[in-house]
């Protein structure tokens, strides 16, 4: 499963989703059980359910002080329940983030730089719809098999690709991961990938004094709601019109290209404008 | 690479490279020391010198060095336990040739004034390399189950080990030798597939001109 045609063709000729294709890869990959691997897929659903939790802390501030507190005014009530889903999803994402940012346990999804993503999209989708334990944790095994693609075909790290690499990966994994969640087909889940990786091509990485602190956290928030736009466009029967491995290809061409500034160094982009202290 | 590279590791943050890569660096030189250290040395060049108050990778480090692992909570207030339990360190600017940006090199001591010289670099996504030990290349990830012997470069070495190892019944996956010079200081790193059992390394030990040895053990798949 090192394309996603290749991921693709294994949940198709099983009939199978592809978080159960991924399950089963990833069962012959380690010679473990089936109860071994899902155990170890559930233990960082907890881990990521707890990151939720300690981002939400209004006194958090990193060492540098640039960030931290910031989940904590979105999770109000008050602010949450706005743009339905996308308000809760917009919360959690930047409360792992944050929580990142302050030294706190995080799960890399796939980077620690862009491991808000994922859970804040999946724990919220969860809070809102009641979906079993058991549907995230097969939800995380198709976000994984999508991030590993990506990581064989492409890059998954900034310095190499900007970030598009890093949250524009974990956008697209994160969509495949929702519909799967939603009901959708491997291919729709393929195709909201598809639509991810689509719109968040070209994103530079620009990390304020080459901390993951500005804009890293901010772009955990964009990337969620890139990954709820790019599900909610398959989900709804909009076909992917560039083929999934193509894009791929294109956003490592497109990362290549990238001047060294905008690549993980702290000179360009962001990090080339002034400060302003919060 | 397999589904948990992508949803993991699970760390303290902020960052795989300039945390949770450093926190493994300082495990791993415990290990190869073999015991508590009372004493660190610790220069930093590139970017882990630019940006490592930022990272916490001073304190991760120092988190290493006290044994804790790259999910360890306990690594944000390292520092104040490392004077609770004795180490002392320092940290100051290295320069370096032709080094990748994200390298330290420790130089740590115990209690009984045993020493060890290392110099790693955090490559990426949490993955590390040990370039060398005590000045003696190395060049390992410590992923696997390796052992690291530190032995006086003499005729048959290699083969009594390997001998010892072939009793064991295990295979070696690498193998690496290096010297300063002949009939020196030589260092040997090897990979091997399934875990060394503690037989081993005492009779390996016991081998006529081994000084030390170092065992690894394989960060298990699936081990929590």
């Amino acid at each position: 499963m090192r394309t996603m045609a290749e991921l693709f063709g294994a949940a198709e000729k099983g009939s199978i989703s592809l978080g159960e294709a991924a399950l089963r890869w990833q069962m012959a990959e380690s010679r473990q059980s089936e109860e071994a691997v899902k155990a170890r897929m559930a233990q960082a659903l907890a881990v990521m359910k707890e990151s939720v939790q300690a981002g939400l802390d209004p006194n958090l501030r990193s060492v540098s002080g640039m960030v931290g507190g910031g989940a904590a005014k979105l999770a109000h009530p008050a602010q949450a329940g706005r743009f339905g889903l996308l308000g809760k999803a917009a919360a959690y994402a930047l409360s792992v983030a944050e929580s990142n940012a302050c030294m706190g346990k995080i799960v890399a999804a796939p980077t620690a730089g862009s491991c808000g993503i994922l859970p804040g999209a999946l724990l919220a989708a969860q809070e809102e719809q009641g979906f079993e334990e058991d549907a995230l944790v097969m939800a995380l095994f198709a976000a994984a098999a999508v991030g590993r693609v990506i990581a064989l075909s492409a890059t998954i790290s900034g310095a190499q690709g900007g970030c598009q690499a890093e949250s524009g990966t974990a956008a697209a994994m994160t969509a495949a991961a929702l519909v799967q969640l939603y009901g959708g087909s491997p291919r729709q889940a393929l195709d909201a990938a598809g639509f991810a990786i689509m719109n968040m091509m070209g994103l530079v990485c620009d990390p304020v004094h080459g901390l993951v602190e500005v804009p890293c956290v901010y772009r955990n928030v964009g990337g969620v709601s890139q990954a709820l736009a790019a599900a909610q466009m398959a989900l709804g029967g909009l076909a992917c019109p560039i083929e999934w491995d193509a894009l791929i290809g294109a956003m490592k061409d497109v990362g290549e290209s990238l001047p060294l500034s905008l690549r993980e160094t702290g000179e360009g982009g962001c990090a080339a404008c002034s400060f302003c202290a919060p | 690479m397999d589904l948990f590279d992508i949803i993991g590791p699970i760390m303290i943050g902020p960052s795989s490279s300039h945390t949770a890569g450093a926190a493994r660096i300082g495990k791993i030189t415990r290990m190869l020391l073999g015991s508590q250290p009372v004493e660190a040395r610790i220069g930093l060049w590139g970017s882990f010198q630019k940006t490592y108050l930022g990272h916490g990778t001073d304190k991760a480090l120092i988190g290493g060095l006290l044994g804790m692992e790259v999910d360890d909570i306990r690594l944000r207030d390292s520092l104040s336990l490392a004077r609770e339990a004795g180490l002392a360190y320092s940290f100051y600017n290295v320069r370096l040739k032709d080094a990748h940006p994200n390298t330290v090199v420790l130089e740590v001591a115990d209690e009984l004034g045993r020493q060890v010289k290392v110099q790693a670099a955090s490559v990426g996504g949490g993955e590390i390399v040990i370039r060398s030990i005590d000045d003696l290349e190395a060049g390992f990830s410590g992923k696997e189950n390796t052992l690291v012997i530190t032995h006086h470069d003499t005729p048959g070495m290699i083969a009594g080990m390997t001998r010892e190892i072939a009793a064991s019944r295990l295979n070696i996956a690498t193998m690496r030798v290096f010297r300063q010079s002949a009939g020196g200081q030589a260092l040997v790193a090897l990979e091997l597939d399934s875990p060394a059992d503690p037989g081993l390394i005492e009779r390996l030990k016991a081998l006529a001109g081994v000084y030390h040895v170092a065992y690894l053990a394989a960060r298990e798949q699936g081990e929590e």
